[in-house]
C-alpha cells in the first residue's frame, strides 16, 4: 500500500506537532509538581527564620544566607577576570594561536562537568590551600564554573559596539587603555551586566561541586572559612534523606522563583540592550 | 615600562586565566588518581567489576556500562524529542512563536539538575515501580529524566543549524515539487547534519556528567544493570556518593574516576568543536 | 614668498598586505591653506589621510614605504608619540560619529584624555570649539542632552568641534558633508573657509564642485597615484593631464 506524500507529510507534521507540545508539558508538568505544592507553604517566617531539627521545620534564612554568599565570592572573583579576557581577546590582540589557545581553553573549561569541578576544588581549595569547607573554597570553585560564561557574554558585548566608536577615540589621541576604558566598556556595561546574572543564576542552581567545597553545616556562617549550605544543597538533602517533604517542596519552590527571576531579567536585558545597540 | 604596557601585560595574564584553570584542574585531579590507576593496575581498574572499597577492590566497569546505558537512553529519548522541537520551531510556527520560545527553553535550561531528580524521584520512580516492576529508581528512570535535561541543549543547537541554511535549499526544494515534509526531511535536516550531530555530541557531554538527579533516581546499586528496569550507578555518582566519607585508597579512587571522565569529556568536547568547527558556550 | 611646508609625503607608498593602495606619492601641503583630493572611488585617498594621522596602524596588515614629514619630523618614527600626533592632526570621519554621551562630553572627550579635568577649562574650550564649528549658537542651552539627538548636519559639526578641541594644528576631513542636506553643507564649508586662516586643512571633497568652492589647492587622485596637484585655479581651468582633464569633465567619477 502506498501512502501519498500528502498523507506522509500530515503524519509527520502531527507527530511533530504531538512531540513539541508533549515537551512542553512535561516541562511544564516538572516546574509545577514543585511550585504548586510548595509555594502556598512560602512565606516571610519561612525565608527568615533558620532551620530547625536537621531542616525538619524552621526556615531556609541560613541557606539564603549561604547562596548570597557563595554567589558573592563567585561573581567577585570571575567577573574582572571574565571581563579582562574578554578585552584582552577583542581589543589588544588579534585572531592568532594565542586568542585561538585561550579561546580552546575556555571552551574546554565550559564543558568539565560539575563533579570534576567539585573534585578539584576539594583538592585544591579545601586542602591544597587548607581553606577548608567553606564559603571560600565553594565560592572560588564557583567562580572557576562560571568564568567561560562571562569570557562569552563579555566578549559578545564587547564586539556589539560600534567599530567607530573605537576609531573615533583613537583619532582623538586616545591610548589603548583610554580607548577601552572611555569608549568600550562603558557601552558593554548592559551585556556584562547579562553575563553576570547568568553566572548567578548557574551559582544558585549548582549543587554538586557545592557539596563538596562548602560544606553543609545549617549555621549561619560567621567569616568567608565558615562553611555554609546554600537553598539547592538543602533542597537535595531534604529530598534525598527523606526529611521533610513539606520543607522540600517549599524549598524547592524558592529556588525555582528565584531562578526564573534572575533569568527573566538576564533575558530582558539581552532583549532590550541587543534591540537599543542594533537600533 | 610604560603605564600602557604594563596594562597591556595585565592583560594578557588574565586572559591566560581559563587555561591556567584548566591545566590546574587536570593537575590535581591526576595527580590524586593516576598513582592509584598504576597501582590497581589501568585493565583491573577500568574493566573489574567489583567495587568494594572496604577491601580494596576498585573495579569500575559497572559504573562505565551504568553512564553508557543511562547516556544512551538520554540520546534515545532526547535527540528525536529534541530534532523534533527544532523542527517544529523553526519550520512549522511563525518567527513570533519562536522568539518566544528561545527565552523560554533557556529558562527550563537553567533549571537545577535537583528539581529534575526531585520530579524524577516524586513521579516517574513509583510509576515505573507500579506499572513495570523493579525498584522504580533505575535506569529507564535515569534515562527518561536525563533525556529531558538534555532537551535544551539539542533543541537551541539544531535550531541554530537549521536556520543557519540559506533559503535557497527551502526555495529551490519546494519549487521543484517537493512538499514541505519532503523539504524538511530530504533536504533540510540532512544540510544541518553536523550542526544536529554536534548538538548530539553536546548534549552526550551534558548527560555523562550530570550528578545530583542521578543520584537521586538510579538507586544507586554496586552492580552491572541487567535490564532497564534495574538500579545503576554512573561515573558521577560513584563520587558524588561516597566522596563525603572516602579516604584513603577509597578517595583516590574516587579521584581516579575524575580522570576517567576528564578523558571522556575533553574527548567528546574536541569531537564536537571538529564536527561544528565553531564556538559553543 | 609661501609658507614652509607643512606637511611633505616623500615616496610614499602604501599596502594593505600585499594590495597597493598608495603608488609613489610626492606630495607638499601648506599651512593655512584648504587642499582638496579629488578622485574616483577607490583612489586612495582615504588611505592617504589615515596614513597622516597614523589611524592606518589600527588596521592589520597595513606597511609603507617612503617618508611622511610633519613640520619636518618623520611621523613614522618610533619615538614619536601615536596620541600626540593624532591631536595635532585630527579627522573628521564621512559618517558623523558622536559618541554614545552629551554634547558636551563629546566635544570634551578629546581634553579629557590629555589630562583636562578641571570644570572652567573643559567649559572654556566646548564653547571655543562649538563656536568655531558654527554650532554653539544653535545648541547652548542643551549642551547636556544626548549627542545622538541630532541632525545629521548638527553631528558632523560637532565631530568637527571635537577635532577642534584639542587645538590641532591640521585638520582632515573625509567628505565630511556626504549625505548632508545643502544647508549643513553650505554652513560647514563656511566654516572650513574660516577655519584656514588657523588651521592647515586637507579635505576630500563630496563632489568637483565643493573643491572648486573652498579649496586654495587641489590634488587629483587615481588608483594610488598622484597625478597632478597644482592650485584651484590651475586645475578646474588648465589640467595639464588628460585624466585629470576627463575626471573634472565628467567622464568618469
Amino acid at each position: 500500500m502506498i501512502i501519498s506524500r500528502h498523507t506522509t507529510q500530515r503524519l509527520a507534521k502531527g507527530v511533530i506537532w504531538v512531540a513539541a507540545f508533549s515537551t512542553l508539558a512535561v516541562m511544564i508538568w516538572i516546574l509545577l509538581q514543585v511550585l504548586v505544592e510548595g509555594v502556598p507553604l512560602l512565606n516571610f517566617k519561612f525565608f527568615l527564620d533558620s532551620p530547625r531539627q536537621m531542616g525538619r521545620t524552621g526556615g531556609i534564612f541560613s541557606t539564603i544566607i549561604g547562596t548570597l554568599a557563595l554567589t558573592a565570592v563567585a561573581i567577585v572573583i570571575a567577573t574582572p577576570l571574565g571581563v579582562g579576557t574578554a578585552v584582552f581577546l577583542r581589543e589588544y590582540t588579534r585572531e592568532s594561536r594565542v586568542s585561538r589557545m585561550i579561546r580552546f581553553g575556555t571552551d574546554c573549561l565550559a564543558g568539565v562537568p560539575s563533579i570534576i569541578f567539585g573534585l578539584f576544588g576539594f583538592v585544591f581549595f579545601v586542602i591544597f590551600l587548607r581553606m577548608g569547607w567553606s564559603i571560600l573554597s565553594g565560592g572560588l570553585t564557583l567562580a572557576t564554573m562560571i568564568l567561560p560564561t562571562i569570557i562569552c557574554t563579555a566578549e559578545e558585548a564587547i564586539k556589539a559596539i560600534p567599530h567607530s566608536y573605537r576609531e573615533v577615540s583613537f583619532a582623538l589621541g586616545g591610548t589603548r587603555w583610554q580607548t577601552v576604558a572611555r569608549a568600550i566598556l562603558p557601552n558593554a556595561l548592559p551585556g556584562i551586566f547579562t553575563g553576570v546574572l547568568l553566572g548567578v543564576g548557574r551559582s544558585v542552581g549548582e549543587t554538586a561541586a557545592i557539596i563538596l567545597t562548602a560544606g553543609s553545616s545549617l549555621l549561619m556562617p560567621t567569616s568567608l572559612f565558615s562553611p555554609i549550605r546554600t537553598m539547592s544543597v538543602h533542597f537535595y538533602i531534604l529530598a534525598r534523606e527523606g526529611i521533610s517533604m513539606e520543607m522540600a517542596y517549599a524549598t524547592g519552590a524558592a529556588l525555582i522563583l528565584l531562578i526564573l527571576v534572575i533569568n527573566t531579567l538576564a533575558n530582558w536585558l539581552l532583549w532590550r540592550y541587543v534591540r537599543r545597540v542594533g537600533g | 615600562m610604560s603605564k600602557e604596557k604594563i596594562l597591556e601585560k595585565g592583560f594578557l595574564l588574565i586572559a591566560f586565566s581559563s587555561i591556567g584553570i584548566l591545566a590546574l584542574i587536570a593537575f590535581f585531579i591526576f595527580e590524586q588518581g593516576v598513582p592509584l590507576i598504576w597501582k590497581v593496575g589501568p585493565g583491573s581498574f577500568l574493566l573489574g567489576e567489583r567495587w568494594f572499597p572496604s577491601r580494596g577492590s576498585f573495579g569500575i566497569f559497572p559504573m562505565i556500562v551504568g553512564s553508557f546505558w543511562v547516556t544512551l537512553g538520554a540520546l534515545i529519548v532526547g535527540v528525536p524529542l529534541g530534532v523534533a522541537c527544532a523542527v517544529f520551531l523553526c519550520e512549522l510556527t511563525p518567527p513570533a512563536v519562536s522568539t518566544v520560545f528561545r527565552p523560554t527553553i533557556q529558562l527550563l535550561a537553567a533549571i537545577p539538575s535537583v528539581i529534575y531528580g526531585f520530579w524524577g524521584l516524586i513521579v516517574l520512580v513509583p510509576l515505573i515501580r507500579i506499572h513495570l516492576g523493579g525498584p522504580g529508581l533505575s535506569v529507564l528512570a535515569g534515562s527518561l529524566v536525563l533525556g529531558i535535561m538534555i532537551l535544551p541543549t539539542i533543541i537551541s543547537i539544531s535550531e541554530d543549524a537549521l536556520r543557519a541554511l540559506p533559503r535557497t535549499f527551502k526555495e529551490g526544494a519546494l519549487s521543484l515539487g517537493a512538499t514541505h515534509w519532503q523539504t524538511i526531511w530530504r533536504v533540510l535536516l540532512p544540510a544541518a547534519r553536523s550542526g544536529i550531530v554536534a548538538s548530539v555530541i553536546l548534549g552526550m557531554g551534558r548527560a555523562i556528567g550530570e550528578t545530583m538527579a542521578m543520584i537521586m533516581i538510579l538507586g544507586n546499586a554496586v552492580q552491572m544493570p541487567h535490564s532497564i528496569l534495574s538500579s545503576a550507578r554512573t561515573l558521577t555518582t560513584n563520587i558524588g556518593i561516597e566522596m563525603g566519607y572516602a579516604t584513603g585508597d577509597h578517595r583516590q579512587a574516587l579521584f581516579a574516576t575524575g580522570v576517567v571522565l576528564f578523558f571522556i569529556i575533553m574527548g567528546l568536547n574536541t569531537l564536537a568543536m571538529f564536527v561544528s568547527g565553531k564556538r559553543r558556550t | 614668498m609661501p609658507d614652509k611646508a607643512k606637511i611633505i609625503l616623500e615616496h610614499l607608498s602604501f599596502y594593505y598586505g600585499p594590495v597597493m593602495a598608495l603608488k609613489e606619492v610626492n606630495l607638499q601641503i601648506r599651512p593655512r591653506q584648504i587642499f582638496a583630493i579629488l578622485g574616483p572611488a577607490r583612489s586612495g585617498k582615504t588611505t592617504l589621510l589615515k596614513s597622516m594621522n597614523r589611524l592606518t596602524d589600527l588596521i592589520f596588515g597595513t606597511s609603507h614605504t617612503g617618508h611622511i614629514f610633519i613640520d619636518d619630523r618623520e611621523i613614522y618614527d618610533s619615538q614619536i608619540s601615536l596620541p600626540e600626533l593624532r591631536r595635532r592632526v585630527g579627522m573628521v570621519f564621512d559618517l558623523p560619529t558622536p559618541l554614545p554621551l552629551s554634547i558636551f562630553e563629546n566635544v570634551a572627550y578629546g581634553p579629557r584624555l590629555k589630562g583636562m579635568t578641571q570644570k572652567q577649562p573643559l567649559e572654556e574650550i566646548v564653547e571655543k570649539s562649538l563656536r568655531s564649528a558654527v554650532l554653539w549658537e544653535e545648541i547652548k542651552d542643551r549642551l547636556s542632552s544626548s549627542a545622538l539627538r541630532l541632525s545629521g548636519g548638527q553631528q558632523q559639526r560637532l565631530c568637527i568641534a571635537r577635532v577642534l578641541a584639542l587645538e590641532p594644528e591640521v585638520i582632515m576631513l573625509d567628505e565630511p558633508c556626504s549625505g548632508l542636506d545643502p544647508i549643513s553643507t553650505a554652513s560647514i564649508e563656511r566654516s572650513l573657509t574660516e577655519l584656514k586662516e588657523k588651521y592647515t586643512i586637507i579635505l576630500v571633497p563630496h563632489n568637483i564642485q565643493q573643491a572648486s568652492r573652498v579649496a586654495d589647492r587641489v590634488g587629483f587622485f587615481l588608483s594610488g597615484e598622484l597625478v597632478e596637484e597644482g592650485s584651484s585655479y590651475q586645475i578646474f581651468t588648465r589640467p595639464r593631464d588628460k585624466r585629470t582633464e576627463d575626471y573634472i569633465s565628467g567622464k568618469f567619477g
